[in-house]
């Protein structure tokens, strides 16, 4: 083998930077191994810890996450329409444990930056090198009677689990006829195009089986993601089923509820659904405030190239509940910044300078059995900014055929099944 | 000095890489990682319809990412995506996946149509797709083990004209029933 072809070259080309590694100057000192302490174990936390362990072996990575399983959001809303069971999203972390990481079922309370140390409420505390916070979103009171008990009765769903079952049980129980209230939240939130799908995943449940039934959509907005797509589906699939009101016809969506009469007002309208579905304003996981990263929006805000917090330095926020826009709050958009800061990472307790950054986002809706739609985006760094590469990405168009609109089914269930490989396999 | 001998003189003090960094260009590895939400990590798809591209030759997927980024090669996402990267970073991911051992998948197959396809692989298949498909030493893709569906998209194509078939391919195609081609794929996708 003496020729020098791509292949050959690939390899030798990996052996010659593992050597110079060896010698390589800024390496840190052996005393002690480095430690990464990732707080929540959604799609971002959970792919940092298994992405860190693949770069680098001799990284100690502790994740810290209250629950023992995860439910993904993506396809819930598939649950939620009556074709997929919960059990089916529901993900444990032997996976991560496989590839070394140190996985703590518990509630983080504190995380200090200067002294790099994370508290949790179970009275331990984790040292670290760098810390990787990715605690999803939390709930914003916006509208006036949606508390805790409220939520049991008008389900967001819109962090999946029991709200998602709960969900999916009034919509059994609801009788021929009735009308489900959809209330979207105010931009920015978790899973832009997921409202309008669950529209669709509702209307297909009702088409076939309560056919009289009406669902109508109450916006915080005077327009949505994959709008023309959407309102495509809704006219091609379920004719005079969905109706959507924007904020502006509204005096701006609900305004607040009353759970207990199952009324839901805005500033004009009184309503008295069926079922509620009231899915409040959304700002960063709670502990991103406690730890002090949130700014005046309540999101995260953090540099393009390593997510890394401009409020705390050696904290990096990935996933929702970064300021991470024009990436969106998605889960593909969730995994691709985990692996992009988790090689950050290795690098910099490596005593490296991180290398430039590459995103990736796709997501799917299915809007009816058998047709799917999905925009994907291209990203990177352009002046210290994450930016959409120009010419790249889009939307499915309006008049792909009824085949590609089948095959885009089909890669939204084997991107559900690759990603979460992905994630926690 | 030749090329080869600079090429030798780089590597041995580590200055690729190092350059690689200041050129802003991404790794390899970063590029190619990105891909892992649809096609699997490390390319190995966990399906039913993404296709593996573990083991695929360099030479088969940049064409098929020049392809589809012109849009020569039909898709649904793919060629959107595509849109957003260079020629040499497409070299870059493809150098990622071609080192990678080819996936093999665990999906149903009619045994009967298996075992028609594979008498029919040998004077029709094997000469390009030698190895029961799994060997990607030029332009032929990974059809050893590959899921179905993936397989089924892609003859539609070939016959529809969407995707372009290589003149030997499709003097074969045309003398097979769809029934053959339904037999030979079960077959492929059938291989452990």
């Amino acid at each position: 083998m003496n020729k020098i072809n791509r292949r050959n070259f690939i390899k030798i080309a990996g052996a010659a930077t593992a050597a110079s590694a060896i010698g390589f100057p800024m390496i840190a000192a052996a005393a002690g191994k480095k430690q990464v302490v990732i707080v929540g174990g959604g799609t971002a936390g959970a792919t940092a810890a298994k992405y860190i362990r693949r770069a680098d072996a001799s990284v100690e990575v502790t994740l810290i996450e209250p629950n023992k399983d995860y439910y993904t959001c993506y396809l819930s809303n598939e649950v939620i329409g009556g074709g997929r069971k919960l059990d089916s999203l529901k993900f444990g972390y032997d996976g991560l444990r496989k590839h070394g990481v140190t996985v703590v079922h518990d509630t983080v309370t504190a995380i200090d930056a200067k002294g790099q140390k994370v508290t949790t409420q179970g009275g331990k505390s984790f040292s670290y090198d760098r810390c990787i916070v990715a605690p999803g979103i939390s709930f914003v009171d916006n509208i006036e009677g949606y508390d805790a008990a409220a939520m049991e009765k008008m389900p967001h769903a819109w962090k999946a689990g029991p709200q998602t079952a709960l969900l999916r049980k009034q919509l059994e129980a609801m009788a021929d006829g009735g009308t489900v209230l959809i209330a979207p939240p105010p931009n920015p939130f978790r899973c832009p195009p997921g409202p309008y799908e669950r529209a669709c995943q509702i209307a297909s449940y009702l088409k076939t089986h309560k056919p009289k039934s009406k669902i109508l959509i109450v916006d915080k907005k005077d327009k949505f993601s994959k709008q023309g797509l959407f309102t495509q589906a809704w006219d091609r699939h379920y004719k005079g089923m969905i109706e959507w009101v924007k904020a502006v016809d509204t005096g701006g969506g609900v305004k607040s509820v009353d759970a207990k009469t199952g009324t839901v007002f805005t500033e004009f309208e009184e309503y008295k659904p069926a079922v509620a579905n009231i899915i409040p304003a959304q700002v960063a996981g709670s502990i991103a405030k406690v730890a002090g990263l949130t700014d005046d929006s309540g999101w995260c805000p953090v540099t393009g190239k390593t997510f890394e917090s401009t409020i705390h330095k050696g904290i990096h926020v990935i996933g929702d509940a970064a300021i991470q826009a024009p990436l969106p709050k998605s889960g593909y958009a969730a995994n691709s910044e985990a692996k992009v800061v988790a090689a950050a990472v290795v690098d910099l307790v490596n005593g490296r300078e991180p290398g430039t950054p590459s995103w990736v986002n796709t997501c799917y809706s299915i809007v009816a059995p058998n047709d799917g739609i999905s925009v994907a985006m291209v990203y990177n760094l352009v002046d210290g900014k994450v930016a959409k590469v120009e010419g790249s990405g889009g939307l499915t168009p309006m008049d792909s055929s009824p085949e590609d609109r089948a095959r885009e089914v089909q890669y939204a269930y084997s991107w559900f099944n690759n990603i979460t490989s992905d994630i926690f396999g | 000095m030749s090329a080869r001998k600079t090429l030798a003189v780089l590597l041995g003090s580590g200055l690729l890489l190092a350059g690689a960094h200041v050129s802003g260009a991404p790794t390899a590895t970063m590029l190619a990682d990105t891909c892992a939400g649809c096609h699997g990590t490390d390319g190995a798809s966990t399906g039913p319809a993404t296709p593996s591209i573990a083991g695929m030759s360099e030479i088969y997927i940049v064409d098929s990412m020049k392809a589809f980024k012109s849009g020569e090669r039909h898709s649904t996402v793919m060629g959107r995506i595509a849109k957003g990267y260079s020629e040499e970073e497409f070299k870059l991911m493809a150098s990622v996946f071609a080192q990678q051992p080819v996936a093999t998948t665990s999906q149903k197959t009619d045994a009967t149509q298996v075992a028609a396809g594979d008498k029919l692989y040998g004077s029709n298949c094997e000469k390009c797709h030698d190895e029961k498909g799994s060997l990607a030493d030029d332009d032929a893709g990974i059809l050893y083990s590959q899921w179905l569906p993936y397989l089924q998209y892609s003859m539609e194509d070939f016959k529809a004209g969407s995707r372009e078939m290589p003149k030997k391919m499709k003097k074969k195609v045309d003398k097979l029933s769809d029934a053959d081609i339904e037999a030979l794929l079960q077959f492929f996708a059938s291989q452990q």
